[in-house]
């Protein structure tokens, strides 16, 4: 053999690799996105008349705030510290109260029948709300369903909601369901259209 | 005296060949975990702060509308006043059906159902600007949205 091949001078690698990384640095965000996740109603065919859905007023939770920030829920004003645990009972309804939400049997797959509840929680704003206040309701109505599911896993998989496996999650899904209704705001209609 | 040389014997340069190899996975870490800034942000945001924030699994399904007041600079042209910006400029209501059919035509046709827009408002901005923002959505029946929020810092 004679001489060995030259080797590419590898010196100047890491200074490369260094300017690709500065440049990664600048062009990125490290804010993740992370939020509340809602499903909008879809917006009613106009042709269609529409037709008051009818659902028994023991089930509805009417959340509503007004201009001034106010919270008005299930019949009077509240602090929003006090909206989880009333979300919650409302929820729950652990005693079968009159007033409170009717439970329907359902066939959960992978579970069995569980009495499921018919609560919808009706969340109503105003043009004038702010938006933080709007998103501190919203994450404890989240909160309070999050909580339910996290004591229902607790007592029936020993674990955490978070903890369990996808199937599972869904079962509990299922008989936790997010019912968190947005209504349009009460003086849309009057101002537009 | 009699230490300055004994010195430079005794030192040893520090092996650099590894360098490379280090940054090279100092690159691919920030690779990973970054997503690239596509567009400039020309309202000032500050996110709403929520214990209940969840992730998105999925960050390229995610479209950002945003909403605040300009930033500075703009403040000029565009006054002080909240507004949409939508991609790279500021936009009204009525564009953002133009703005999901843009967006929905960039997916995969699989992907498309489980686009989520993201609303990304500021925390003094009020729910009017918010609410036809959500009406427009529903009738262009983008309904999966998120409202960005963080996550606050727990203290312990």
């Amino acid at each position: 053999m004679a001489r060995s091949v030259n080797e590419i001078n590898s010196g100047s690698t890491a200074d490369i690799a260094f300017i690709i990384l500065v440049f990664f640095l600048m062009v990125s965000n490290m804010d993740s996105v992370g939020g509340l996740q809602r499903l909008l109603p879809p917006m009613p065919d106009e042709n269609q008349k529409v037709e008051q859905q009818k659902v028994n007023r023991r089930n509805i939770l009417v959340v509503k705030i007004n201009e001034q920030d106010q919270l008005y829920a299930g019949g009077d004003y509240i602090d929003i510290t006090m909206l989880k645990d009333k979300a919650k009972e409302f929820l729950v309804n652990p005693n079968d109260n009159e007033s409170l939400p009717e439970k329907e049997n359902k066939e959960i797959e992978g579970f069995g029948l569980y009495p499921v509840s018919k609560g919808v929680i009706s969340l109503q704003n105003t043009r004038g709300t702010s938006y933080d206040t709007y998103i501190k309701v919203q994450n404890e109505l989240v909160k309070a369903v999050n909580e339910i599911r996290d004591e229902f896993s607790m007592e029936h998989y020993g674990r955490k909601y978070i903890a369990l496996d996808e199937d599972r999650q869904k079962i509990v899904r299922q008989i936790i369901p997010q019912n968190i209704s947005e209504a349009e705001p009460l003086d849309l209609k009057a101002k537009k259209r | 005296m009699i230490t300055k040389k004994r010195k430079p014997k005794a030192m040893q340069a520090i092996g650099t060949s590894s360098l490379p190899d280090i940054v090279f996975m100092l690159l691919i870490f920030f690779m990973v975990t970054t997503t690239i800034r596509e567009t400039n942000k020309k309202v000032v945001i500050k996110l709403p702060e929520a214990t209940e924030s969840a992730k998105l699994e999925r960050k390229d399904l995610a479209s950002h509308i945003y909403v605040g007041a300009p930033i500075k600079g703009e403040q000029a042209k565009y006054g002080t006043e909240v507004r949409i910006q939508l991609n790279d400029s500021f936009r009204s209501v009525t564009d953002i059906r133009d703005f999901v059919a843009a967006e929905r035509e960039n997916m995969n046709e699989a992907d498309r159902p489980f686009m989520t827009v993201s609303i990304r408002a500021d925390i003094n901005t009020r729910m009017g600007i918010i609410t036809d923002i959500k009406q427009e959505l529903r009738r262009c029946s983008a309904l999966k949205i998120m409202y960005a929020a963080r996550k606050p810092q727990v203290i312990e």
